[in-house]
């Protein structure tokens, strides 16, 4: 047989294996992955300068909507650091609704994300369950927020919605019915013997790399890295609440599966005390239209890991800077030292495993001639014709194409 | 450490009602709370647009139609249905309602108009 | 001779097969969405979407081998249909059969995947061609196993035509036990072939798109679906005639009922097994072929050796 030869495929930016445009382009001898070569951007959308134009009610919705999954997130992270800034004394009970509604969020989607990661193993049973059992999660934020996805609970100064006694009982019925459930899974991820070989050894990712490449959320803590900003910078309402921080130290995407399927029974445990200890009082102070002059960082642990905004006030009502660096942003470059020498097959799975979420991490691109570090400007035809040149550099040629089809 | 763990579980299934909801012949009863489609009540509108300058979107537009009397334009295409307009208004004058099934086949049907012809706020389709 | 074009085509040929094909689509798709607490889709869907493809645009690329990419699909459906001719469905007659039909049966049964790589390799898509060389290193793995299952049924009952061997057992109805192992590894192996549940691993969605099917659309992708369809009643039937036959010998209305239901069950188990399971890596693929399903077939083969001579002699 003549020998394999190297060819490079591209995972992306369209793909089956990949729920948001982001190019993965891979060299491949044989089934053997040789490198990777990661692109982002395919999901640039503007926000934070569209935050620039806003006043600072519109921004918390428009923020909302940078995730379609942890929106709760960076409202919630956006809201804390205006109320830093303006030095607003959000009430006890708003700073629990918060707790809850971002624990709630955790749950579905690091169920979500077992679904995905089961489908990404071809094992689309596991996708249907998880995601049947999703639903009663999704009805519950319905309940108390009034949409499944983007919640808008959170306001500035505090939170729009109160729960009732009767919400609670339900969230209450649904957390237990929830909890024997991820007590099945947990037994299916770690007794099933095609899931375990499918994740077991796959995407290593040692604790002293996962430090080394910046990774945060459960790829961190599957590594062995007891991070947690819930415990470490405590905001909302955690200080309040015990619950551990889960590791573990398989380093590899059964670690990682271990980690959110443990994480969700803390997860249980937060909403349980939450819903125990909710002080009574307002769940709003009434915030300024304008804020003040100044700036502030705030951290937040998203179910995929620390989640940063930075907001810089000054003084009118739109803000003059909005920072968002998403845990993805974070976590993307560990892929590919986790696809060193694996296979193809394990590709969407490590992928998968750091939950990506590409629209949460696509910021803006800035070019730079490496020589020089001049930034320039890029014409429309420019940039047509310098892809048309990449694209001939990769082999494809579109001139016949387009005389075919009448562009010159 | 076995194959097949999921068995019993896929087993038992096939006795079970299937969780799928056969959606548009089973209708789906949203919460009370749901923020849905927008309701606009004339006759307690005083013209202050509060609405207007919060929307994040755009999407609604009160217009003077006579004395202190206003009328709404909605853009449902234009609404994220964040409901802020709602919060923002200091008379009630607008109401998240929970109708969903908001899917129009006329792009010109989802701007609805809201004009002061009875006390409940007739709803006219705006062209 | 009209008679003969009849059956060829019609009845128990071409048309018959392609309806039970969408019938034991229908059933697959059907068990696999009760078994995962879903609806399911209406028995006319395997119809509708065979005829959807139909209708819609035949795109050939434009680097692929024209000939070659058209004519694969065609190729497969023959060859899968053709061995159904050689198979006792409801007696032991079946349409065509000589003395050594079981041996036939199983390699036209192989020509389906070659034609897949052939369509696949001369589509000339990346994604195509990883697709078509999992397919191939496949086959090498569940090939083996499968024949050993199927030859030491054969080789108990004395004979290579499935007529007589389905002929034997329902003589001794007792000795169909003796190869239960026999039939695990065939029905295992069935999966590999049809490239269904743990081993569809050519066409693993999330790795390689659609694999061998990528550049497939319209007619030929049509086709295709329904040469795997036709394999997989073609799988069930001939494991039904050599593992499980029963009724053969009764009047051909309660033989074609046992038949129909004997199929179904057989497509029924494959679904549930590729509703448990996750997809293997193709090395994990090969590994457990080789180092399982091998030696298991051996061990039927050695059992069925001593049988043959301590019992039957």
């Amino acid at each position: 047989m003549r020998e394999q030869r190297k060819f490079k495929i591209p995972i992306g930016p369209q793909h089956p294996a990949l729920k948001e445009p982001e190019s993965f382009s891979v060299a491949l001898k044989g089934e053997k992955i040789l490198g990777v070569d990661i692109r982002l951007g395919y999901n640039h959308r503007g926000i934070e300068k569209a935050c620039e134009e806003r006043t600072y009610v519109q921004d918390v919705y428009l923020i909302e909507r940078i995730c379609g999954i942890c929106s709760h997130t960076h409202s919630t992270c956006f809201v804390q650091a205006v109320e830093e800034i303006a030095q607003l004394a959000v009430p006890k009970r708003a700073l629990y609704i918060r707790t809850l509604v971002g624990e709630l969020e955790r749950v579905h989607s690091h169920y979500l994300w077992l679904g995905v990661a089961g489908h990404e193993i071809g094992f689309d049973t596991l996708l249907m369950y998880t995601w049947r059992d999703r639903e009663a999660i999704m009805d519950i934020l319905a309940l108390l927020t009034g949409n499944r996805v983007n919640y808008g609970i959170n306001t500035i100064g505090g939170v729009r919605r109160d729960i009732d006694s009767a919400q609670t009982k339900e969230v209450l019925k649904a957390v237990e019915q929830l909890e024997e459930r991820t007590h099945y899974y947990i037994e299916i991820a770690t007794e099933d013997m095609a899931i375990s070989k499918r994740l077991s050894g796959v995407g290593m990712l040692p604790q002293e790399d996962a430090l080394r490449l910046g990774a945060v959320g459960p790829t961190a803590r599957g590594s062995g890295v007891n991070r947690d900003v819930r415990r470490d910078d405590p905001y909302a309402a955690y200080e309040e609440l015990s619950f551990d921080v889960i590791t573990d130290t398989h380093c590899d995407v059964y670690g990682r599966t271990v980690v959110r399927l443990k994480e969700l029974l803390e997860s249980f445990k937060i909403i349980r005390q939450v819903l125990k200890n909710m002080p009574q009082g307002p769940i709003a102070v009434k915030a300024p239209r304008k804020i003040p002059a100044g700036e502030a960082l705030s951290r937040y642990e998203a179910p995929r890991g620390e989640d940063v905004h930075y907001v810089k006030a000054n003084g009118t009502d739109k803000p003059e800077r909005v920072k968002v660096r998403a845990p993805t942003l974070a976590n993307v470059r560990t892929v590919k030292q986790m696809l060193k020498d694996r296979f193809l097959a394990d590709m969407p799975i490590v992928i998968a495993a750091i939950d990506p979420c590409f629209s949460c991490t696509d910021r803006m691109v800035e070019i730079k001639n490496v020589d020089s570090e001049k930034e320039k400007i890029i014409s429309w035809p420019e940039l047509r014709s310098l892809s048309i040149e990449w694209y001939k550099a990769q082999g494809v040629d579109f001139t016949k194409l387009n005389k075919k089809l009448g562009n010159v | 450490m076995r194959p097949g763990k999921m068995m019993r579980q896929v087993l038992g299934s096939i006795f079970k009602k299937p969780a799928t909801i056969l959606y548009p012949a089973a209708k789906l009863e949203m919460p009370d709370k749901f923020r849905g489609k927008l309701k606009y009540y004339a006759a307690a509108c005083i013209g202050c647009k509060l609405c207007m300058k919060d929307c994040p979107t755009g999407a609604i537009i009160i217009n003077k139609v006579g004395d202190k009397q206003f009328e709404a334009i909605i853009d449902l295409a234009r609404c994220i249905y964040c409901a802020q307009c709602v919060d923002s208004c200091p008379k009630k004058a607008l109401e998240a309602t929970k109708d969903v099934e908001l899917a129009q086949l006329d792009e010109k049907r989802l701007k609805i108009t809201f004009t002061l012809n009875d006390p409940e706020g007739k709803v006219t389709e705006q062209t | 001779m009209v008679g003969s074009i009849f059956s060829v085509l019609l009845f128990p040929g071409f048309l018959f097969v392609s309806v039970l094909a969408l019938y034991s689509e229908f059933i697959d798709r059907k068990i696999y969405a009760r078994l995962q607490n879903r609806v399911g889709p209406p028995w006319f869907q395997p119809l509708a979407d065979f005829i959807k493809l139909l209708a819609k645009e035949d795109i050939v690329p434009e680097e692929a081998n024209r000939n070659m990419f058209n004519l694969a699909p065609a190729f497969a459906l023959c060859a899968a249909v053709t061995a159904f001719l050689y198979i006792p469905l409801w007696s032991f007659n079946s349409l065509c059969s000589f003395g050594g039909d079981s041996i036939v049966v199983l390699y036209l049964l192989t020509i389906p995947t070659l034609a897949f790589f052939i369509g696949g390799w001369y589509s000339t898509s990346l994604f195509a061609r990883i697709g078509t060389v999992r397919s191939l290193t496949q086959l090498v793995a569940y090939e083996v196993p499968l024949f050993m299952g199927i030859l030491s049924a054969a080789l108990l009952a004395d004979s290579w035509s499935l007529r007589d061997i389905a002929f034997f057992y329902t003589q001794h109805p007792l000795y169909i036990l003796l190869n239960s192992i026999g039939f695990v590894v065939a029905l295992i192996s069935l999966l590999g072939k049809l490239e269904k549940g743990p081993f569809d691993i050519p066409e693993a969605e999330t790795e390689v798109v659609a694999g061998v099917f990528t550049e497939y659309s319209g007619r030929n992708l049509a086709f295709l679906k329904l040469s795997l369809n036709v394999e997989m009643v073609v799988g069930a039937s001939l494991l039904a005639a050599v593992f499980l036959p029963f009724g053969l010998n009764a009047n051909p209305l309660a033989g074609f009922f046992f038949f129909i239901l004997k199929v179904s069950a057989i497509v029924a188990i494959l679904s549930l097994m590729r509703t448990i399971t996750a997809r293997l890596r193709i090395d994990q693929m090969i590994r457990f072929c080789w180092k399982y399903m091998a030696p298991f077939a051996i061990l039927q083969l050695v059992i069925n050796l001593i049988l043959k001579g301590v019992l039957l002699r």
